[in-house]
């Protein structure tokens, strides 16, 4: 998801018997439903996961305005342009509201944003994939925005409030990004045939990596295991995946798209849709920095960084000039 | 009126039985009020996702969304000018993605490209601190759909050079670095705002009608803001010299081909598609 | 000009609380936070940032650093005195049903 793999630092999930009276405190604060806000009483694995996750969340958020922002010149009609540039724009807002509840617990943007260069914290790995037709920017609003809702639904009942309140708000923004995304693959499928033919090149390549985007399962993760007992994680990966398989593949049908897994077939028993096997060797190259475009995105956030160094520089020193102008005019009056 | 001259006019005579060279003339200043916003728009799409900051990421977002939506309202009423004139109609994609760059009435000073945040800045500045004075005008034509246009346009304007103002002391105030990036962003494009305030038969015309506004007339109030403004920035104002004009009658810099390259490259590409 | 990236780290823009007045007369509600070099900009970023979608009519913003908050150990005796004060909510007097406008 927009946060993978999450390290909370522990070796073994936490056994509230076997902690020491004053630490069982906060485990029974979190199974009473009890919000934990910024200067409350935190263990600090908790507070450090939390960072993690916030901030590979807030990551994602920024670097995933790369691949639409690359699209975004050459929008197809002026309506369609419009609503990229609003729907990036939410973004920035998205990354800008998770910073600031990373904020919360004491780390700052400026500090963040450098671990995310110096490649210290990871983003999502789906955006390390390359934009490459105006079908894409449909693929990623109906699968990715749509797999990210489904995990962020969830998070709005977190254990952390900061955090619970910034999933709150990016949801109730986040409801257009995926019709926008379903909207223009309609477009194209009932298009010319060039349009559906890119329409599902489209879909074949952002398929699998959406498919990943949940992360490998889950089930014997003690991480996984731990941050489900913070609820701070409240579904489990296999759980979300099948929830999106399930969800897309009629709407995918209605497209008269055809979904490149030729393991998908329904399962009447389970209920559910069997899907084929993920090839989690290209989810970790990607990870590890072998996708298409790690390189660029990193890049391009650096070079943005620091050709606005100058600019946040000035501001500063510009504001305390004119703070001192007021505080002379005071002492004149 | 050699502003008009330049765009294809479809074969079918005007069939408007009311002043066609007046109507002539305001499809003329639709296409100038939309071609400008939306120029600088796309010029503003280049910056997103890197920005000196989130925060301006933001901001410079919602003033891109302002010239977007400007040039959709000013297209749609060039289409029905042309549709009043007898004409063959012609959508707001078909203005902004099927016109060559001769066929396009921006001012030069929006095509130019982004460079530094000290140009992207400037050049926003020179404009909005124009358009402001221009919209205003123009909110009071006696063509209600131009004062209806107008006036929603100068609302965002309104809030654009109070932005772009601002950004303008803060950095020309700043550090000396921003200080020196600012004059020299200044100096490279003063000569393309002499234009803002050029005069032609079109707009005499409209002027004239009522319709309009004699640009030539808001020059001093163009320049007194910005004084005041350069002022507080502590940045001097380039000597007038030899003013780079032509956008408005679409003789353009060679950025503006390669600008429409990127704007129109899927509808060129797919001449036959919906999107 | 320099793009060193060996120069130290500079300062960071100072974090500001928002807090927006929605249209239907309601008080300034905390919304989130935004940082800005000074309190002017802080009201045009959370113009940009938190006004989207017509939300607010007005804006407060307030340095973070200077909103003082009660300390999460004092919860109990800041606020479980209040618990037993329930003649404080018009609930605690039971009123006759023929009773009207009370």
């Amino acid at each position: 998801m927009y946060a993978q793999m999450v390290d909370t630092g522990l070796a073994k999930v936490e056994d509230l018997d076997a902690l020491p009276p004053a630490e069982r405190a906060f485990p029974a604060r979190i199974d009473a439903d009890v919000k934990i806000e910024p200067q409350d009483d935190m263990p600090e694995a908790y507070r450090r996961t939390l960072v993690r996750q916030i901030q590979q969340h807030a990551h994602s958020e920024i670097v995933g305005m790369l691949p639409e922002g690359n699209w975004v010149t050459r929008a197809p009609s002026l309506k369609r342009k419009a609503i990229l540039m609003a729907k990036i724009q939410d973004e920035a807002g998205h990354g800008l509201y998770l910073y600031s509840a990373a904020e919360t617990l004491g780390v700052s943007r400026d500090a963040m944003t450098g671990d995310l260069l110096a490649g210290k914290v990871k983003y999502s790995s789906i955006f390390n994939y390359p934009t490459l037709t105006w079908a894409d920017i449909g693929a990623i609003g109906w699968l990715v925005d749509g797999a990210a809702i489904m995990n962020q639904i969830p998070l709005c009942r977190c254990s952390y409030g900061p955090y619970a309140r910034a999933m709150i708000r990016i949801c109730k923004e986040e409801s257009f990004h995926q019709r926008q995304g379903f909207d223009i693959m309609m477009a194209m499928c009932a298009g010319t045939p060039a349009q559906k033919a890119m329409a599902q090149d489209a879909l074949d390549r952002w398929w699998w990596p959406s498919v990943m985007m949940f992360g490998p399962s889950d089930a014997q993760s003690v991480h996984s295991a731990q941050s489900a007992r913070w609820k701070i994680k409240l579904l489990s990966n296999d759980e979300l995946r099948q929830r999106f398989v399930d969800q897309t593949v009629p709407q995918a049908e209605y497209l008269g798209l055809r979904i490149p897994d030729a393991d998908l077939a329904w399962n009447p028993e389970r209920g559910h849709y069997d899907f084929g096997a993920i090839d989690w060797d290209e989810f970790y190259a990607v990870i590890k920095g072998h996708g298409p475009c790690n390189r660029e995105r990193i890049e391009v956030r650096r070079k943005a960084w620091d050709d606005g160094a100058w600019v946040r520089e000035a501001a500063l020193a510009h504001a305390a000039k004119r703070a001192a102008r007021t505080d002379d005019a005071a002492e004149a009056a | 009126m050699s502003a008009v001259a330049a765009i294809e006019v479809p074969s079918r005579a005007a069939t408007h039985a009311g002043d066609a060279s007046l109507d002539e003339a305001l499809l003329a200043l639709a296409l100038r009020q939309a071609d400008s916003p939306l120029v600088l728009a796309q010029r503003l799409c280049e910056w997103i996702g890197k920005a000196p900051i989130l925060e301006e990421d933001i901001a410079q977002a919602n003033v891109g969304l302002d010239l977007v939506g400007q040039a959709r309202l000013w297209y749609a009423y060039a289409g029905e000018i042309e549709v009043r004139m007898g004409r063959v109609a012609r959508g707001e994609d078909d203005f902004a993605f099927r016109r060559d760059a001769s066929a396009f009435r921006n001012v030069l000073l929006v095509e130019q490209p982004n460079g530094d945040f000290a140009h992207t800045i400037v050049r926003q500045f020179l404009f909005d601190a124009a358009q402001h004075l221009a919209l205003d005008a123009l909110a009071r034509s006696r063509d209600a759909r131009v004062a209806a246009i107008a006036a929603k346009a100068a609302k965002e304007v309104d809030y654009h050079v109070e932005r772009s103002a601002d950004w303008v002391v803060r950095l020309g105030d700043g550090t000396a670095e921003s200080h020196e990036r600012m004059q020299r962003a200044l100096d490279a494009l003063w000569p393309y705002t002499g234009e803002l305030f050029d005069a032609d038969a079109t707009d005499l015309a409209l002027a004239e009608a009522g319709f309009g506004v004699d640009p030539r007339t808001l020059a001093a109030q163009w320049r007194e803001t910005v004084d005041a403004v350069l002022a507080d920035a502590t940045l001097a104002r380039p000597a007038d010299g030899y003013v780079q004009r032509g956008g408005r009658d679409g003789r353009h810099s060679e950025h503006l081909g390669h600008l429409l390259c990127e704007l129109q490259f899927l509808q060129r590409a797919y001449p036959d598609a919906r999107w | 000009m320099s793009t060193d990236t060996a120069t130290p780290p500079r300062a960071e823009w100072p974090l500001w609380e928002i807090f927006i007045r929605s249209q239907h007369g309601l008080a300034h509600k905390h919304v989130g936070s935004l940082h800005a070099a000074d309190a002017a900009m802080a009201v045009k970023n959370a113009r940009d940032v938190y006004t989207r979608r017509n939300e607010g009519v007005s804006i407060w913003v307030v340095r973070a650093a200077d909103i003082h908050a009660s300390a999460p150990g004092d919860k109990a005796a800041l606020f479980d005195p209040a618990n037993d004060k329930v003649y404080r909510h018009p609930t605690f007097f039971p009123m006759p049903d023929e009773v009207k406008h009370l």
